[in-house]
C-alpha cells in the first residue's frame, strides 16, 4: 500500500515545570498512536483542544521529536531525516496571526516560494491564481499587517498549497474565520484534493465535527492523546444508526443532574448542556422503546419537556459514543 | 517498506544552489525588515543619530574625566574601538535576535524551519541587514570623529588592504558568534530577549575596545585574551591609526600577520563551535518542543 504517512506506537510526553524546587510533571500529550494514512487521501483528525493534534502535527512536520514510536511521511523518518521530509511538505495552522507584517502579501508568498526553490515566474502565476481563488485577488500589494485575521489566514493558507506539497498539514484552518470564510476555506482545501485525486495528500486536524464529516476520506477521533476510532465518516456513524438519538430541550435540571437517566436501562450516553434557561439533554438509546422510561423518569422529576426531536447520528455522537461526554464538555474538564 | 515520496524534479537542486538561495532571500528578508519600518526621512535620521548619540556619551564621559584633553592617544585609541564595536552589537546580537524576531514577534519560524532550508544560513543572511547599517553608523560616527574631535585618521596613511581583510574576517567572525548565540537562544525561553545584549556587553568589557586589557585585574585579562574581537580590534587600529596603536602595550609584541593568524584561527573554531552548537541545540530545541514556543515575555 502506497501510505503518505505512518505512524506506529507515537507517544509524546513533556516535561512541565513547576516552580523552582518543583519536580517536573509529565503530560502525555501522544499515546501509542499508530495511524495509516494512504497517499491522495482527504484525512481528518477529530478531537477537543488538548487531544493531541497539533502534537502529532508538529512530530511529523519535523517541529517536534517524539519520546517514543516511529513516525513516517512519504516513507522518510522524520526524526532521523528530517531534511528529507521538508521539500515534499508543507504546514499551515489556524487560529494566529502570524506573517510578516512589513511585507506585502505577494512578498511573503514570494519569498517562500523561494525558499522551496520555486522559479520567480512560475511563483508570481502561481501567486496571482491562487489569491484570486481565496478573494484576496486585490489585496496583493497590501502589507500583511493591514489585513484582518481572517484574512490573513487566508494568506497563510495560499502559502501552504503556493509550495505544491505532497503531503500538506492543515492544523485547525478554519479557527478564528467568520462562516463565509471557513466555507470558502474548506471548498477549496476539498477542490486541490479532488484534483490532484492519488497524488496529493492532506492531514487535517479539527474541533469542528461538520468540518471533519464534510470534508475527510476519512477520520481518526483522538482524545487525550489516544486514537478512539478510525474510518470513514459514514461508517463510523453506521455503527450508531442501530441505536436511536433524541434531543430533548427541557426545563432546568437545577443541579440534578443527568445520574438518574444514566442508570436506566437502555440508555448509552446522556449529555447535558445549558443554554437559554432551559437544559438540552441529548440521548443515545439502544432502541426507541427506551424514551418512554426516559420521559416517564423527568415527570417524575417534574421536569418540563419543551421539545424533543429524533435525528440521525453525527460525529459528535460517535465521540460522545466513545468518550462518554460531549467535545465542549472534553475541553470544559481540561479547562477546570 | 513503504515507497518513499520523491521532491519533483523541476525542484531539485544542489546544496550550493540552496545555500546560495537561502542566503539571497533571507538577506532580502532582513533588509525589508530593518529598512522598512518607518518613512525613509526618518529612518535616515535615526540612522544618523544613533551612533552619533553612542559616541556622545563616551566623549562627553572623557571630557569631564580628562578635563578636555582629547589631544591624547588614548581618545583616539577610546573612539575607535567604540566606533567599530558597533558591528559587534550590530552583527553579532543582529543574526541571534533573528530567532527571537521570528518566534515571537513574526510567529514565522516554525513555516521557515520546515521549509527545505540551511537553517544556519538563513540566520547568518539575516544579519546582512544589520551589517550594512552598522557600516552607515561607522561611517557617519568616524566622520564626526574626524571633523569634530581631532581623531588623527589619515586615508593617506591608512593600510587599507590590513582594514579590508581584517573586517572581512571580523565580520564573518562576528556572525559565527551570532550563529551560536542563536542557537544557545533557540533553547531559551524566558530570558532569550537579553542573551544578545548580555554577550555584546561583556565583550565590551573585555575586549580592549574603550580601554587597553592592562587596566583589568592581570587575573581577569585571559578572558580578553581568548575573544577575537580583542584582535579584531587591535587590528583595526593598527590599520587606520598605526602610530596610535603602536603606543598601547597589549598586543605590541605580535606583528600583523601573527594578529591576522590567531583571528583566522579563532574565526575557523567559531565557524566549527557554532555549527556544533547549531546541530546540538537544534536536536534539543525539537526535544523540548522550543521551536515554536511563544512566551508573550
Amino acid at each position: 500500500m502506497d501510505l503518505a504517512v505512518k505512524t506506529q506506537d507515537l507517544s509524546r510526553i513533556y516535561k512541565i515545570r513547576g516552580g523552582k524546587k518543583e519536580e517536573a510533571k509529565e503530560l502525555v500529550a501522544l499515546d501509542h498512536v499508530s495511524v495509516e494514512i494512504k497517499r491522495g487521501e482527504l484525512f481528518g483528525l477529530l478531537g477537543p483542544n488538548g487531544a493531541g493534534k497539533t502534537t502529532l502535527i508538529k512530530i511529523l512536520t519535523t517541529l517536534l521529536s517524539p519520546t517514543s514510536g516511529v513516525a513516517t511521511v512519504g516513507g522518510i523518518d522524520v526524526a532521523k531525516e528530517p531534511h528529507n521530509v521538508r521539500p515534499i511538505i508543507n504546514m499551515v495552522s489556524g487560529g494566529e496571526s502570524s506573517g510578516y507584517g512589513l511585507l506585502t502579501v505577494r512578498e511573503n508568498l514570494w519569498m517562500f516560494a523561494q525558499f522551496y526553490g520555486i522559479p520567480t515566474k512560475v511563483a508570481n502565476e502561481r501567486i496571482k491564481e491562487l489569491l484570486g481563488i481565496v478573494g484576496l485577488g486585490d489585496r496583493d500589494n497590501t502589507k500583511s499587517s493591514d489585513l484582518s485575521t481572517g484574512l490573513r489566514q487566508k494568506m497563510n493558507i495560499v502559502r501552504g498549497f503556493l509550495t505544491d506539497p505532497e503531503v500538506l498539514f492543515l492544523d485547525e484552518p478554519t479557527l478564528g474565520l467568520d462562516v463565509g470564510a471557513s466555507r470558502d476555506v474548506r471548498h477549496f482545501v476539498r477542490g486541490w484534493v479532488d484534483e490532484n485525486k492519488g497524488d496529493k495528500t492532506l492531514l487535517l486536524t479539527t474541533h469542528y465535527m461538520v468540518e471533519a464529516d464534510e470534508l475527510c476520506d476519512r477520520v481518526a477521533i483522538i482524545n487525550q492523546g489516544r486514537v478512539l476510532a478510525c474510518d470513514t465518516p459514514s461508517r463510523l456513524k453506521r455503527n450508531l444508526q442501530r441505536d436511536a438519538i433524541f434531543k430533548l430541550e427541557v426545563s432546568p435540571l437545577n443541579g440534578a443532574g443527568t445520574g438518574s437517566f444514566e442508570k436506566l436501562a437502555g440508555v448509552r450516553q446522556v449529555t447535558h448542556q445549558a443554554q437559554d434557561g432551559q437544559s438540552i439533554l441529548e440521548f443515545i438509546l439502544e432502541e426507541e422503546d427506551v424514551l418512554g422510561r426516559v420521559v416517564n423518569t423527568m415527570t417524575n422529576q417534574d421536569i418540563h419537556i419543551f421539545n424533543l426531536e429524533k435525528r440521525e447520528a453525527t460525529l459528535e455522537d460517535v465521540f460522545v459514543d466513545l468518550v462518554g461526554k460531549s467535545m465542549k464538555e472534553v475541553e470544559g474538564d481540561s479547562d477546570s | 517498506m513503504d515507497a518513499q515520496i520523491t521532491i519533483p524534479q523541476s525542484r531539485q537542486d544542489n546544496t550550493f544552489q540552496r545555500l546560495v538561495r537561502t542566503f539571497r532571500v533571507s538577506a532580502w528578508l532582513g533588509w525589508q525588515i530593518e529598512a522598512n519600518w518607518a518613512d525613509p526621512l526618518v529612518f535616515a535620521i535615526y540612522a544618523l543619530i544613533k551612533p552619533l548619540a553612542s559616541a556622545a556619551i563616551i566623549v562627553v564621559m572623557y571630557g569631564i574625566i580628562t578635563q578636555g584633553d582629547f589631544g591624547q592617544p588614548i581618545f583616539a585609541y577610546i573612539f575607535i574601538g567604540n566606533a567599530f564595536y558597533i558591528y559587534v552589537g550590530q552583527v553579532m546580537s543582529g543574526v541571534s535576535w533573528a530567532v527571537i524576531d521570528d518566534r515571537e514577534h513574526y510567529r514565522m519560524l516554525k513555516y521557515v524551519y520546515i521549509a527545505p532550508i540551511h537553517i544556519p544560513t538563513y540566520l547568518l543572511g539575516r544579519g546582512v541587514a544589520k551589517f550594512v547599517f552598522a557600516s552607515i553608523s561607522v561611517f557617519v560616527t568616524l566622520l564626526a570623529g574626524v571633523l569634530f574631535l581631532q581623531i588623527p585618521l589619515d586615508l593617506l596613511q591608512v593600510d587599507w588592504l590590513l582594514f579590508i581583510v581584517s573586517l572581512a574576517i571580523g565580520v564573518n567572525m562576528l556572525a559565527l558568534m551570532g550563529l551560536m548565540l542563536g542557537s544557545i537562544v533557540l533553547l531559551l525561553v524566558n530570558h532569550s530577549f537579553g542573551m544578545g545584549e548580555a554577550v555584546a556587553g561583556a565583550l565590551y568589557l573585555f575586549s580592549g575596545a574603550i580601554f587597553p586589557l592592562e587596566v583589568l585585574p592581570e587575573w581577569i585579562r585571559w578572558v580578553g585574551f581568548i575573544m577575537p574581537v580583542t584582535y579584531w580590534l587591535e587590528l583595526i587600529r593598527r590599520a587606520l591609526l598605526p602610530d596610535i596603536a603602536a603606543g598601547f602595550p597589549t598586543l605590541a609584541s605580535l606583528s600583523n600577520g601573527q594578529l591576522l593568524g590567531i583571528m583566522l584561527g579563532l574565526t575557523v573554531f567559531f565557524a566549527v563551535a557554532a555549527f556544533l552548537t547549531f546541530n546540538y541545540c537544534d536536536r534539543e530545541a525539537r526535544e523540548r518542543g522550543y521551536i515554536d514556543r511563544t512566551t508573550n515575555y
